[in-house]
């Protein structure tokens, strides 16, 4: 078969489909799940941060800049982040098991580099910032999930940021490119390109991709994610703002008051950068 | 060259605060010309200094601070001690008794792993270490009372103007109340009730931080409850 054959015949096919093309739960193929974010859920660490990015339920807490243990590990100019990416037993089905395994060690290195970017490492010589996400409850797209909620601890912690991180996954399901993807398309679809982006920065920290998609369709899929992502850097916003009662003349003197105070341990960040 | 939020607007990291020339203050960086903020708080322009007070952050130990902390480890000749800061802080034996350090000399019997103390810090080391002493009024071993927890950034609402805040609530409650630029608490009075009356209205004044008017509502909340107890 030659190559204008396939091509032809595929486009036939899609044209054919969009007409039926329905996504499982309903959704219109740009269309997020529902997300919900709440900050300071763990009262014992520096900052936390819920998601339930539709039936993903994940809890992530934030610990430091600390002094890092076991100290071989630290590094003399920059400050370390750690994240530990775990799946409780009773999140799937069936029953995982609580062993660390490759793809949690593999997704916490992945979300160290995805949230690394936006963080000031520098200005934590020898220390370490820990990161703990524990998925609850998982359905599909957990990666993206755990993201955004340690990028809203990272923020509720008082560590400096460059940028929030947020993340989503676009892809591919009976040949439409759709908008983050729940656990059914995941495992049934074509595709899945996850990414994280810093949307004031307009940089991506985050890409990766399983499954097979022509040139022009990753790219559609990139730019629907990276749509998805702005409309989950909102929510991240509005959670950040909640914890505050978002009262804007309450806010007014309060802010006098303590610039007033004079004891204020207040840090000079870089003058210049 | 324009401001992009009003003062008193709170900010999350990454907003553009300030198109321009003007100076980066506290909690901010700046990119290409622009300033951005780091960290979630109130937006803060002066004339030409662009700044967030931060509604929360981390303690940032700085040569001067009252800090109380605990002790975790003892070495050879100086203690280490977590107060909460990126670096665990020493306490050399020439800071805790004024002598040096001497082999027969039992570390345990002037401090011992798991004592809190309120200490000052009084000099930073190259690799910006916090170096305590306890030698000085009111510094030492802590012996007893409450010892709480706040987010360091809201330690300067709960001094208030020159101090109104916190003489208002010693006035009112009669206890001893330490406060480490740490975020940590010592709180000491003549009877447990009174203790937690003060435990009580430092979590109230920490959750309402950036409210206004705060002095006047937690003197109300005090009275109120003196009167309920009557």
């Amino acid at each position: 078969m030659s190559k204008s054959k396939t091509k032809a015949k595929t486009k036939t096919k899609r044209k054919s489909r969009k007409k039926k093309f329905e996504r499982v739960d309903g959704r219109k193929a740009d269309e997020l799940r529902p997300v919900k974010i709440e900050t300071g859920v763990i009262p014992n660490a520096d900052g936390s941060a819920y998601i339930e990015m539709g039936r993903n339920k994940i809890i992530a807490g934030v610990y430091g800049p600390r002094e890092m243990h076991p100290k071989r590990l630290s590094k003399p100019h920059r400050g370390v982040l750690r994240v530990r990416y775990h799946m409780a037993p009773f999140s799937v089905d069936p029953r995982r098991s609580p062993a660390p395994s490759r793809r949690d060690t593999e997704i916490g290195m992945v979300m160290t580099d995805a949230l690394e970017p936006a963080l000031f490492l520098e200005r934590y010589p020898r220390s370490v910032i820990d990161v703990y996400v524990e998925i609850i409850q998982a359905d599909g797209g957990t990666r993206c999930a755990s993201v955004n909620a340690a990028a809203v601890a990272l923020v509720d912690a008082g560590i400096p940021m460059k940028d929030l991180v947020a993340s989503c996954a676009a892809g591919k399901m009976e040949d439409h490119i759709v908008l983050d993807l729940g656990d059914y398309e995941d495992k049934k679809g074509q595709a899945d390109v996850p990414v994280a982006y810093m949307p004031k920065l307009e940089e991506v920290t985050l890409l990766q991709m399983d499954g097979i998609l022509t040139t022009d369709e990753t790219v559609e899929a990139v730019e629907l994610a990276i749509e998805g992502c702005k409309q989950v850097y909102e929510v991240q916003r509005e959670a950040l703002k909640k914890k505050y009662g978002m009262d804007e003349e309450d806010t007014a003197e309060d802010a006098e008051e303590s610039e007033e105070s004079g004891e204020e341990p207040a840090e000079s960040e870089e003058e210049d950068k | 060259m324009s401001a992009k939020f009003e003062t008193r607007d709170i900010v999350v990291p990454g907003d553009l605060l300030f198109e321009g020339r003007a100076r980066a203050g506290d909690n901010t960086y700046r990119n290409e010309g622009n300033i951005y903020a780091t960290r979630v708080g109130l937006a803060n322009y002066n004339k030409d200094r662009v700044s967030v007070i931060a509604l929360e952050a981390g303690f940032i130990p700085l040569v001067g601070d009252l800090v109380i902390g605990m002790v975790t480890d003892i070495e050879l000749g100086q203690w280490k001690v977590d107060i909460g800061a990126e670096n665990e802080a020493i306490l050399t034996t020439n800071d805790a008794i004024g002598k040096p350090f001497r082999s027969y000399q039992d570390m345990t019997k002037i401090l011992d792993v798991g004592d809190t103390i309120v200490a000052k810090i009084v000099d930073l080391d190259r690799r910006r270490t916090p170096i305590l002493s306890i030698m000085g009024r009111d510094l030492g071993k802590a012996r007893d009372g409450f010892l709480i927890d706040i987010t360091p950034s809201k330690i300067p609402r709960l001094i208030g103007k020159k101090g109104s805040m916190i003489n208002m609530i010693l006035k009112e409650t009669r206890c001893q109340v330490t406060i480490g630029q740490n975020g940590k608490i010592l709180i000491s009075g003549r009877n447990r009730e009174n203790e937690e009356l003060v435990v009580k209205t430092i979590k109230k004044i920490e959750a309402e931080a950036h409210t206004s008017g705060l002095t006047n509502r937690i003197q109300e909340y005090l009275k109120d409850i003196k009167e309920q107890r009557k």
